[in-house]
């Protein structure tokens, strides 16, 4: 008898077992670390209406407003019936206009409007201001690796026990200001909220989700040894479940064979000749526009397990531009602008986080740079970058970066007392390359 | 780096001279400052070996430790340092101007105005290069927690009085200085460094005498040359002619002159212990004094260079105009200051080692603010910043050459008039993005309506109006005006209230308990020699 691996099956006993912890557990808190695309969400949404049903207030934490919109509207489409709170800021349109649509959503300013209803959804940053005479029971705090310690002192007063979702993997959060003075404390503030929770109870229930449902097989396996070697996870769907195909055959120029290769291998890197330059490499910024130009313009279509019969055509809303810096995301939306292409999604990592496409396009952090920083090396950038696609992803990037990672070894000092995170961002960036390294297409306009 | 100090840096490179970096002084410079320049001992963590401290730049005052890992020698050389600043820092605790602060009303809960001291003026400490702010910090830490034979009659070591609260106040600026923007403990070459760009790295910057070889060379020198000539020349004796301005010292310096003189005075010490008779001990107390004359003239030779830079380097700065909101932070300075004499008066026990949590969130918190509105306050009162910002595009400047009045849907109608921008610069506005200006000193803000062409922008202004229907005189641009907006808040929201220390959550661990006195470091046997 061969064992037959069944992930819908792997994910659905994690799930429950998550549930039993949360609902019936003894322990204040639970977490749940949550690979790219492993049903986070989903998660978050399904535990959330099992409270609500055992009757119990709850408390969502998310960390930006996008989120938590999204949450509010996943919710209502999952039941249109509950009673949803959504606390909003008092700027100038707090919330997506989406949510005046729902009937049973009730928006307001003010904690005290929505008391009294199943679920009451904010970010952490409005949470913090809220003063309220008994806490609520229960909690659920939705990327809490992106959440810093601070963050979660200020809000941790408001709720009993809690259920700490997120992505280990992620980019960390950080200050604009050295916080090198607490390291190694526990309750380091700059430190994300999971390290300050576990450090101070390290007894609690940790969970993690096992199968990741938008990395295709090519991808899971490497974003999994690259950024997650020690709790592996693996793809819901299996070589073959997914395909890119495109109606307009390769003119042989770079852009068109690298999107060829991607779509056979789900990788492709085109490789511009090694040169420092400015952080907006016109080149790589004009090679990246391209890629997205051909993309549209070859008429892709993407079959997926989602449709297996019925290929969906490749939109620009499901195709993204990754950057590491804000500059390089304006650069590459100027130089869309200027070949046509306006719906397009170009942002940084930051941005991108928790966000899914069928097809994305990555300026390596580290193309063109003399010199490799910790902000470049970081880990959760490049995973940010290469796990938001669910058919393929083209790296553009001059050569000699593996070179670079040689010449520039991390120097961060090392801080007593601080958890050492691995893989380090040197490993992490070497494992990467190696991997797109097969899949090289040399630039030729 | 941002793109305008990567060109300041190559226009220094082609130049050879340092180019400025900022229009007007961001930092409060002291009418008398207390300069301080401290030497370290090498390879003995915290064990000073001498220092250079006064506020009249003819007449610096010598401290040295002649051994220094003689215990005895170290607390005397703390007592005298104690002596030099201390009544430095008196000198501005005294003289208040009454002031208001919003407190909570301990029965009421409300937020009231309370009526307190606000000292008139702060003092200022400065030292020549980061890691002399670094030894501040450390000596802070090594003489806060000490006792006094008055306080603790029974400590084995007792400190001399007033060295636990030179302590206290070292750690003080020690701290302040990690504010942005505060002025209480600035490094010289911190300062310089901020108005000018050189040539060199960042890292290069850190040596004081390269630094100001870029900035003010000497006739007949380019900045390159007198920066090079700084770093390495030495005199046939192998010594460096600029020597580094501590608290490292060089170490040729250390082996070649220190070490040997260490070694006369150690011996000298030894032998008038083993005088047999007072004639031998008068000759060998006369060899003692002139051992110890000896490294005190050492001590000299390293710091007085370095004192005349810093003083050089202060006039330099002090030719630049004050910054318009260089006052507004000085006062917060002078609030810091203002209350940690407070707590020491209140008789408070000294900073404790760690913060706890919530000191810790709140100290981040703070200094998270202060950088950006130091970030947004230098923009504003330098075009030099703001051009800056503009190429990294963060902010635009341009002129007006169309306002259409509109207005706010609703029962009350305000005026939402609409302003063509044209710029050259490219700021990077995303649908809607909120932009602000400088009117009077307050921030109005105007909203991203869209492109009217390539360099046209056209704004929605949305506030600081006035009430009525019709905007206020002189709160709308009119054609014609050269504005400029930035994309950046100018003001900083406060944070949110964070739990008391007493009330912190099982997520951080709980309260963290009563406060039990610290002690001071154990002794070890380095200590004790």
């Amino acid at each position: 008898m061969t064992a037959v691996f069944d992930p819908g099956a792997l994910a659905a006993e994690a799930t429950d077992a998550i549930l039993r912890d949360t609902l019936h557990g003894s322990h204040r808190g639970v977490v749940v670390d949550s690979p790219p695309g492993a049903g986070k969400s989903t998660l978050v949404v399904r535990a959330a209406l099992e409270l609500a049903d055992a009757g119990r207030p709850l408390m969502i934490v998310a960390q930006t407003n996008a989120q938590v919109d999204d949450l509010v509207l996943r919710l209502a489409e999952k039941n249109p019936e509950l009673p949803v709170g959504r606390l909003h800021s008092s700027d100038t349109d707090p919330y997506d206009k989406a949510l005046d649509d729902l009937p049973n959503v009730r928006k307001s300013a003010k904690a005290g409007d929505l008391t009294g209803l199943s679920v009451v959804i904010s970010t952490a940053a409005k949470w913090a201001h809220v003063k309220v005479d008994e806490p609520w029971r229960h909690a659920i705090v939705d990327e809490a690796y992106q959440m810093r310690s601070d963050a979660l002192l200020a809000v941790a007063g408001l709720f009993e026990r809690a259920l700490f979702v997120g992505d280990p993997g992620q980019l960390d959060p950080f200050s604009i200001v050295g916080s090198e003075q607490w390291a190694g404390l526990s309750y380091d503030p700059s430190a994300s909220a999971v390290t300050t929770l576990l450090a101070h109870n390290p007894e609690l229930p940790q969970h993690r989700l096992p199968v990741s449902w938008r990395l295709p097989a090519s991808a899971a396996p490497l974003v999994s040894d690259a950024f997650y070697p020690f709790t592996p996870f693996r793809s819901g769907t299996d070589h073959g479940d997914r395909s890119l195909s495109f109606a307009v055959p390769a003119d042989g120029s770079g852009p068109d064979r690298v999107i060829d290769e991607a779509a056979e291998s789900g990788w492709g890197l085109l490789e511009l000749p090694a040169r420092h330059t400015p952080r907006t490499d016109p080149e790589a910024v004009r090679a990246v526009a391209t890629v997205v130009r051909r993309l549209l313009d070859r008429g892709g279509a993407a079959t997926s397990e989602r449709a297996p019969e019925e290929p969906l055509p490749l939109t620009p809303d499901r195709i993204a531009v990754g950057t590491a810096h804000r500059d390089q995301a304006a650069a590459v939306r100027a130089a869309l602008a200027e070949l046509g292409v306006t719906d397009v999604t170009v942002d940084t990592a930051n941005r991108l986080q928790g966000r899914e496409y069928d097809v994305t396009v990555v300026l390596h952090p580290l193309s063109g740079r003399p010199d490799a920083t910790a902000f470049h090396l970081e880990t959760g950038r490049l995973c940010v970058l290469t796990s938001r696609h669910r058919h393929a992803c083209v790296v553009v990037c001059r050569a000699g970066v593996s070179d670079l990672l040689d010449d520039y070894p991390s120097t961060e000092p090392v801080q007593l007392g601080t958890l050492v995170k691995f893989p380090d961002g040197w490993e992490a960036n070497h494992a990467v390359l190696a991997r797109l390294g097969e899949h090289r297409v040399p630039f030729r306009p | 780096m941002s793109l305008i100090t990567t060109l300041a840096r190559l226009e220094a490179c082609r130049t050879g001279c340092a180019q400025p970096a900022a229009t007007v002084r961001h930092r409060h410079l002291s009418e008398r400052p207390l300069v301080f320049v401290p030497l370290t001992t090498a390879g003995e963590a915290g064990a000073p070996l001498g220092a250079l401290v006064g506020t009249d730049r003819a007449a610096p005052r010598l401290l040295a430790v002649p051994q220094p890992r003689d215990r005895d020698l170290r607390f005397a050389f703390l007592a005298e340092l104690a002596d030099a600043v201390l009544p430095y820092l008196d000198a501005y605790a005294d003289d208040v101007e009454a002031a208001e602060r919003n407190e909570t009303d301990p029965e009421t809960g409300k937020r009231v105005k309370v009526e307190v001291e606000l000292c008139a003026d702060a003092p200022q400490l400065i030292v020549p290069s980061r890691a002399g702010v670094d030894f501040v910090r450390l000596l802070g830490r090594s003489m806060r927690f000490r006792r006094t034979a008055e306080q603790d009659p029974e400590t084995p070591y007792p400190a001399p009085p007033r060295v636990p609260l030179l302590g206290r106040w070292l750690t003080h600026f020690g701290e302040r200085a990690r504010v942005p923007g505060s002025s209480l403990l600035l490094a010289m070459t911190d300062v310089l460094s901020r108005h000018w760009a050189t040539g060199q790295s960042t890292l290069e910057d850190q040596h004081l005498g390269a630094l100001l070889a870029w900035i003010d060379p000497p006739e007949g020198s380019t900045g390159a040359e007198a920066a090079l000539h700084a770093e390495l020349t030495r005199d046939p004796g192998g010594q460096l002619l600029c020597p580094p301005a501590g608290p490292a010292t060089d170490p040729a310096f250390d082996n070649k002159l220190l070490a040997p003189a260490i070694e006369r005075y150690d011996r000298a010490r030894t032998a008038l212990a083993a005088a047999e008779d007072g004639l031998e001990a008068d000759d060998r107390l006369g060899e003692l004094t002139a051992a110890e004359r000896e490294i005190r003239e050492l001590v000299l030779s390293r710091t007085l260079p370095t004192w005349e830079k810093v003083w050089q380097g202060l006039d330099l700065l002090r030719a630049l105009p004050d910054g318009a909101h260089v006052e507004e932070r000085w006062t917060r300075d002078r609030w810091s200051f203002t209350g940690h004499r407070d707590r020491i008066v209140a008789g408070e026990p000294p900073q404790p080692r760690r913060d706890d949590a919530v000191t810790a969130a709140n100290k981040l918190a703070a200094r998270e603010r202060e950088q950006a509105r130091l970030e947004a306050q230098e923009a504003l009162d330098d075009p030099l910043v703001m051009a800056g910002r503009r190429l990294s595009g963060e902010a635009f400047a341009g002129e007006v050459t169309d306002v259409v009045m509109a207005y706010s849907e609703g029962k009350r109608p305000s005026p939402r008039p609409l302003v063509t921008v044209r710029t050259e610069d490219r700021p990077h506005l995303g649908e809607r993005a909120k932009v602000y200006r400088s009117l009077g000193g307050k921030p109005q803000a105007a909203e991203f309506v869209g492109r009217d062409g390539e360099d046209l922008l056209v704004l929605r202004v949305v506030d600081k109006m006035g009430r009525g229907k019709e905007p206020e005189a002189g709160s709308v641009p009119e054609k014609g005006d050269r504005i400029c907006f930035t994309l950046f808040e100018h003001e900083q929201r406060g944070g949110p209230k964070l739990p008391d220390p007493e009330q912190t959550p099982w997520t951080h661990g709980g309260p963290p308990g009563e406060a039990a006195a610290e002690a001071a470091d154990p002794t070890t046997a380095e200590d004790v020699l």
